[in-house]
């Protein structure tokens, strides 16, 4: 139990992949302008990084590493992730169109999220076994929500602010995200 | 070496074959029918999802056509030729329908409109609307004049004249957006037609529009009495008019003593 709950904190929290692995930086920026879409892409990211961490880790542990082709991985995962992407979004199309149309064009933009590639990656090249890297990939998955989800919160309020007229559309918004960056840093003191 | 390369050749091929097959297979499994009808009416539509149909954008409309839970003119953007075009696709008459366009009923500008304070707010007119007063001016139906449906309008045909928002009849593609957003609700929809609009939105007795306005309706009848085909009614102290019976002859328009009825003259043809 304190294991899944410390791998849970880590991961969501002190290596937040937004704010400490600078990860996912392009849907973070890009899909954070109302708390509405921030909380569509969150949802569609914990379900791909959830599923995506499982698939890729079976995959390692019996194609890549049997036949010796380790250097294969980043291709090997890529592929597997776009197909997953795809597939989500056929089956979510069919049996709930309702999310699917909530969503919208933010499960395809998700193949380009790097951040799903680099959950995979950081769980094989740590070596987690198969439970810990859903569970790692859930809590990462989570992690990317928190971030984008308190940004867009931020960048509401925003809108009501004279914002200097130099510091108007993304300036502000990476200046508000570094910001975030070293509050966040303030997770990598806590001590177990 | 070669057997390593080969190796990695036939995990990616191998790999990349199965999740074709099964994307393949997916791909029939998971197929959602979708009436073909719904892309060429979609594509007829503008397109700039306004939302001023009542659904959430083109697509949404699209598919109440098709399902015949919207009628073929439900697209106020696109007017008579897009519900033609529409109703070939259908196989349906569409009906004649006079475009509708957005009219801002205040004409107090800053040399009409009495001010009783200078309102140094936030440029928004949903926030001064919650402040005292109406941001500055004396009038509580008045245009704030700070511009939110300028901002609202995905189209830029509303501009700001003299401290009031005015709305270009040619530019506006009638998606009823600054009718929603204007906290003083004295946006609505009319005939783009060169029929008489009273421009003010008073339901204050005549003596205290005077006091405040100079443009503002006074309430005196005298346009009820001129019309020569009853289409303009005096009701809450305020003129209005009914665009079904306004036959356009400007006589209201000449007789009103404070000169708030108006004719938007449109460039185009209606």
């Amino acid at each position: 139990m304190k294991t899944v709950f410390l791998t849970l904190l880590t991961t969501a929290l002190i290596n937040n992949v937004v704010l400490s692995q600078f990860l996912g930086l392009c849907p973070f920026l890009g899909v954070s302008k109302t708390v509405k879409t921030a909380a569509g892409m969150s949802g569609a990211v914990v379900f791909v990084i959830t599923l995506s961490s499982a698939l890729t880790s079976v995959l390692y542990d019996f194609v890549l590493v049997p036949l010796d082709v380790l250097y294969m991985e980043t291709i090997v995962f890529i592929l597997v992730i776009a197909a997953l992407v795809q597939l989500v979004e056929m089956v979510l199309k069919k049996s709930i169109p309702g999310l699917y149309g909530a969503l919208g064009v933010y499960l395809p933009l998700i193949t380009t999220n790097c951040a799903v590639l680099g959950v995979s990656l950081t769980n094989v090249q740590s070596g987690h076994s198969f439970g810990m890297s859903v569970l790692s990939g859930f809590g990462t998955a989570v992690g990317f929500g928190v971030a984008i989800l308190i940004l867009a919160g931020l960048r509401e309020k925003m809108q009501h602010n004279e914002v200097p007229h130099a510091f108007q559309g993304m300036p502000i918004v990476l200046a508000t995200a570094g910001l975030m960056a070293i509050a966040f840093s303030g997770f990598s003191g806590l001590q177990f | 070496m070669m057997t390593s390369i080969g190796t990695a050749a036939a995990v990616i091929g191998g790999l990349s074959l199965l999740i074709g097959l099964l994307l393949g297979l997916a791909g029939r499994l998971f197929a959602v029918h979708v009436d073909e009808r719904e892309g060429m009416v979609r594509e007829m539509l503008p397109g700039s999802n306004c939302g001023g149909c009542g659904y959430a954008g083109c697509d949404s409309l699209a598919k109440a056509i098709v399902n015949g839970e919207a009628p073929v003119g439900a697209c106020p953007v696109g007017g008579g030729e897009v519900a033609h075009r529409v109703a070939e696709i259908m196989g349906v008459e569409a009906q004649e329908q006079v475009r509708q366009v957005a009219h801002i009923h205040c004409a107090g500008t800053c040399d009409k409109a009495k001010r009783e304070y200078d309102y140094f707010g936030a440029p928004d007119c949903r926030q001064a609307a919650q402040a005292p007063g109406h941001a500055g001016k004396a009038c509580a139906y008045a245009c704030f004049g700070l511009g939110t449906c300028v901002d609202e309008c995905p189209v830029g045909a509303i501009s700001l004249r003299d401290g009031v928002a005015v709305v270009n009849p040619d530019v506006c593609i009638s998606c009823g957006r600054c009718v929603g957003v204007c906290p003083q609700r004295i946006i609505s929809m009319r005939p783009k037609t060169n029929q008489a609009v009273v421009c003010c939105s008073s339901t204050a007795p005549g003596k205290e529009v005077r006091i405040v306005c100079a443009a503002g309706c006074i309430a005196c009848g005298i346009c009820q009495k001129v019309c020569p085909a009853g289409a303009i009614h005096v009701k809450d102290n305020l003129a209005r008019v009914d665009y079904e019976k306004c036959i356009a002859c400007g006589t209201c328009v000449k007789k009103c003593p404070v000169q708030v009825i108006h004719r938007v003259e449109s460039q185009e043809e209606a």
